[in-house]
């Protein structure tokens, strides 16, 4: 029972969260809402005994990538944005699409059966931590997707650099 | 104990909401944080697959997705900051021409 309710909590306040962010007029309220939003996601994944996982949640998303979206947000001076139509004109299309998409998963999920289960159980994991694990894991199975996501990382920071920079004259 | 279920049903909610807001919203920015909304819809899934098939390699993608959401939202950001330096709008429908 206990597990259902607290699910029940971040399940909502997800949902009701990620409709905040999308409707809000005003850019810098959908950045504070989303920051909410990633706390509640972390939970959900401590509750999931990833523990790692919503370390770096908190990390990387609230505590970096929110912040560069906060920092955008507020050097483009979006005055006008207060007082402009938030929406589209056809915005009931979008909403038909995204209605598809959600009952399409939906009802797809009904005939959705598991796999096996692997050898990582919930008791092993506890007794290991889950950073010991996914780290041997990622070092040994997943090494070389490991060094792709440094040259990813790499290259992102030059092309922002690249992008961002102001024009020579010449 | 939570059904499987119940997780994927919130990803999937959470999915069509980020879909709902990148095509309906006129901002860029907000358009962007619409794709980070389904980045954490599909993560949401892939922890929740993890624990109850006991298997590590949920977590595993998790850890990538996040690495190419931060580099994603880098040059994303990026592009934002050049495309107001020329058109001065953060409106996706004014911007309606290939010339820079």
């Amino acid at each position: 029972m206990l597990p259902k309710l607290f699910f029940g909590y971040f399940a909502a306040v997800i949902v009701i969260l990620s409709l905040l962010v999308v409707t809000r007029r005003n850019p810098v309220h959908s950045v504070m809402w989303m920051l909410l939003l990633f706390f509640h996601v972390a939970g959900m994944y401590l509750f999931l005994n990833a523990e790692f996982i919503a370390a770096i949640q908190v990390i990387v998303y609230a505590g970096a990538i929110l912040v560069l979206f906060l920092f955008v947000v507020l050097l483009l001076n979006l005055r006008e944005e207060l007082k402009t139509e938030r929406f589209i004109t056809s915005w009931p299309a979008g909403l038909a699409v995204s209605f598809a998409i959600l009952v399409s998963i939906l009802s797809a999920l009904r005939s959705f059966l598991p796999g096996p289960v692997g050898s990582y159980t919930v008791e092993l994991v506890q007794k290991e931590t889950d950073t010991r694990v996914l780290g041997r894991v990622l070092y040994t199975q997943y090494l070389f997707p490991f060094e792709i996501a440094s040259l990813v990382l790499l290259i992102s920071i030059i092309g922002a650099i690249v992008l961002a920079k102001k024009r020579m004259r010449s | 104990m939570v059904p499987l279920d119940w997780y994927l049903a919130l990803s999937a909610a959470v999915f069509a909401i980020g879909v709902l807001g990148f095509l309906t919203r006129r901002n860029i920015i907000i358009m962007f944080m619409s794709v980070e909304l389904m980045l954490n819809a599909v993560n949401i899934s892939l922890i929740s697959f993890s624990h109850y098939l006991q298997d590590m390699r949920g977590q595993v993608f998790v850890f990538f997705v996040i690495t190419v959401a931060a580099a994603e939202a880098a040059i994303g950001l990026a592009l934002i900051i050049a495309l107001f330096r020329n058109k001065a709008t953060a409106h996706v429908d004014e911007m309606n021409e290939m010339k820079g």
